[in-house]
């Protein structure tokens, strides 16, 4: 439904503030760790489309490598999934070439590791 | 000849009504051109019932009363150094929150009520709004000078201007009101007149104003009592608007029922910062929050929308997803700035084992189960001298702009992921509610100023946190872990020294 306004012009007024050439050529990156609560939110990061999507576990750990379970993750079993589907990444082909949009929500589950205690903290 | 003494109805009636006039030389449609795009139709603006008669001379003379007794008790606050009577100073980031987080947007709904009286083109609506927008330009004055007084001693509090247009968390409020205030004048009387300052006050400012009687802070319970009789004449002008909507014309209905569930949705988003000041901020608690919901919103919101019934408003719509989250908010938001206090304006803190038993009893469903282990996993980490801080960026609610920390309704160990594509562009939710708010104007809401994306665009400040940082006008020990801070060290200091003396 369109927004109700005063003037015929609304979007003159009201431009996006989100778009992804506001962004200096980086992508906004969501990535999630599933399961693990105890951090408040996906991470967000800017990235460039070129990067390889194997930098991903080193973005990751900026934020996520507090965790102890963190150092016990074996890559090679992650499951990812990219705005909802599942994906089999190349871990040596840039993120761009395999679908990582703006605003992109990458998330990692990592089999056997339940949080803290097991207790999806 | 003695001029007989009016009454106060007649001079009531004489010094509103009687000042209206019909325009000529203009239209009326070019003087009062906001009244009529949101597709409300009004067709006898005198059917408006004044809910409170009161004529400016008689408000004048009845705030002044109230002033003259509020800023006596703020000098006998001060002159006695209350500050070192309340429980702990801990307790002083509630008034950090509610300084930066809540008094501005008095000062905006000042603003819009001024707006809305100016705009609305029956007489009665527009004296009502006038008035009421005094009152929150006074509310705005009145708790910053009760609050100043701890500006005197305490981090946090000195830019909380700058702090309100700047800081990420703090976009939770401003962009709330920035919403209303962007609607047009009947849309804004809903969500603030009725949804905000009805439905969901008694949410914000019983907490706040009891939790500083149970805290010692009798300053700001004052401001409690000197705002008391404005916040009643606020709710009863919000439920007034609904009824004469709903009077005027069946086509009203489905517009405000809209309005409803949009801002019902808002002001629980927003609610949210309450519950964690409830459920952990207090350092003696007054109620949890889910207490607190229950009383004011369960019982006597669901008693109200039983009242509403015959005008065929029903319920916000999400209103049970709102009660079942109540056992998890407050756990979640605290856990939240535990994580963000090194990039925020006020201290967190590990709650101590009595607070955590406390918290157990208040949520037996959930607080064991799914946070006391958080807790658990930072107090290991801080006992390891690695005390726990989110270190990145994070994602943003389009709609509410808290970060994107609720969980599914059914499942409170899964995040809550909700994505609209608009224009060719992914957008992100927190919750069923903020996605609807979205789709139903994605136009209005593609111009959100979400800060962790305008951080990134490079418009808050430069590249690096400390220039973010630096931005907000934050001090260097306004935020991060309390234990240890200067504010902790200033306390301890006034307690060791109240020991001493008491020793002597």
């Amino acid at each position: 439904m369109p927004v109700k306004a005063i003037v015929e012009n609304y979007k003159d007024f009201n431009p996006h503030r989100d778009l992804p050439e506001q962004y200096h050529g980086n992508l906004m990156v969501y990535l999630y760790w599933n399961k693990h609560m105890s951090f408040v939110a996906a991470m967000a990061a800017p990235l460039p489309p070129p990067t390889p999507f194997g930098a991903l576990p080193e973005v990751a750990k900026s934020v996520y490598g507090t965790h102890p379970d963190f150092e016990k993750i074996d890559w090679s079993k992650v499951e990812w999934t990219l705005d909802g589907k599942p994906i089999t990444p190349d871990f040596a082909k840039t993120i761009g070439e395999q679908g990582v949009r703006h605003k992109s929500l990458i998330r990692f589950t990592t089999p056997g590791l339940n949080g803290f205690d097991g207790k999806y903290v | 000849m003695a001029v007989k003494k009016m009454g106060l109805k007649q001079k009531y009636a004489h010094l509103t009504r009687g000042l209206d006039w019909e325009t000529t030389y203009e239209k009326m449609d070019d003087v009062f051109p906001y009244d009529k795009f949101e597709g409300i139709k009004i067709t006898d603006w005198s059917k408006w019932e004044d809910p409170f008669r009161l004529t400016m001379d008689s408000y004048w003379k009845f705030q002044a009363e109230k002033e003259r007794k509020l800023y006596a008790v703020i000098d006998a606050f001060a002159q006695n150094n209350g500050q070192t009577n309340i429980s702990d100073a801990r307790y002083v980031n509630v008034l950090k929150l509610f300084l930066t987080g809540i008094s501005p947007e008095e000062y905006q709904a000042h603003r819009g009520f001024a707006f809305t009286g100016r705009h609305l083109r029956g007489v009665g609506p527009r004296v009502a709004c006038q008035q009421q927008s005094l009152d929150e330009l006074r509310h705005f004055q009145t708790q910053c000078h009760t609050i100043s007084h701890f500006n005197k001693f305490f981090n946090g509090l000195s830019e909380f201007r700058t702090m309100h247009d700047r800081v990420f968390y703090l976009s939770v409020p401003k962009s709330f009101f920035d919403d209303a205030r962007t609607s047009g004048p009947f849309e804004f009387m809903v969500a603030i007149g009725f949804a905000f300052e009805y439905v969901l006050t008694n949410l914000l400012f019983v907490p706040f104003m009891s939790g500083a009687a149970y805290n010692g802070d009798m300053s700001t319970v004052t401001f409690g009592f000197s705002a008391q009789s404005d916040e009643s004449r606020h709710m009863t002008l919000g439920i007034e608007v609904i009824k004469f909507l709903l009077e005027q014309h069946p086509d009203n209905l489905p517009i405000v029922q809209e309005w409803v569930d949009k801002w019902f949705w808002r002001g629980f988003r927003l609610l949210g910062l309450v519950s964690m000041m409830m459920d952990y901020m207090l350092p003696k608690k007054v109620m949890s929050w889910k207490e607190a919901w229950e009383i004011y919103f369960v019982e006597a919101g669901g008693t109200l929308f039983k009242d509403l019934e015959r005008y065929g408003l029903k319920m916000p719509k999400y209103h049970e997803q709102a009660t079942e989250a109540c056992e998890h908010i407050s756990h979640q938001l605290w856990g939240l700035l535990y994580q963000l206090s090194h990039v925020a304006g006020l201290h967190a803190w590990m709650p101590s084992d009595e607070d955590m038993d406390w918290l157990s009893e208040k949520y037996p469903n959930t607080f064991d189960k799914y946070y006391r282990p958080r807790f658990e996993l930072w107090k290991q980490q801080e006992a390891e001298g690695k005390r726990f801080y989110f270190n990145g960026l994070l994602q943003l609610c389009h709609t509410c702009q808290l970060p994107m920390t609720f969980t599914e309704p059914d499942d409170p160990t899964t995040t809550c992921f909700r994505e609209s594509e608009y224009e060719g562009q992914h957008f992100h939710f927190c919750s069923d509610g903020c996605k609807d708010i979205f789709d139903r104007e994605p136009e209005k809401y593609i111009s959100s100023w979400l800060p962790i994306q305008q951080i990134f665009q490079g418009n808050c400040g430069g590249p690096t946190v400390p220039d973010v940082l630096k931005w907000y006008m934050f001090g260097p020990n306004d935020g991060a872990e309390y234990v240890g801070s200067e504010d902790h060290k200033l306390w301890e200091s006034w307690k060791n020294t109240t020991t001493k003396e008491a020793a002597e």
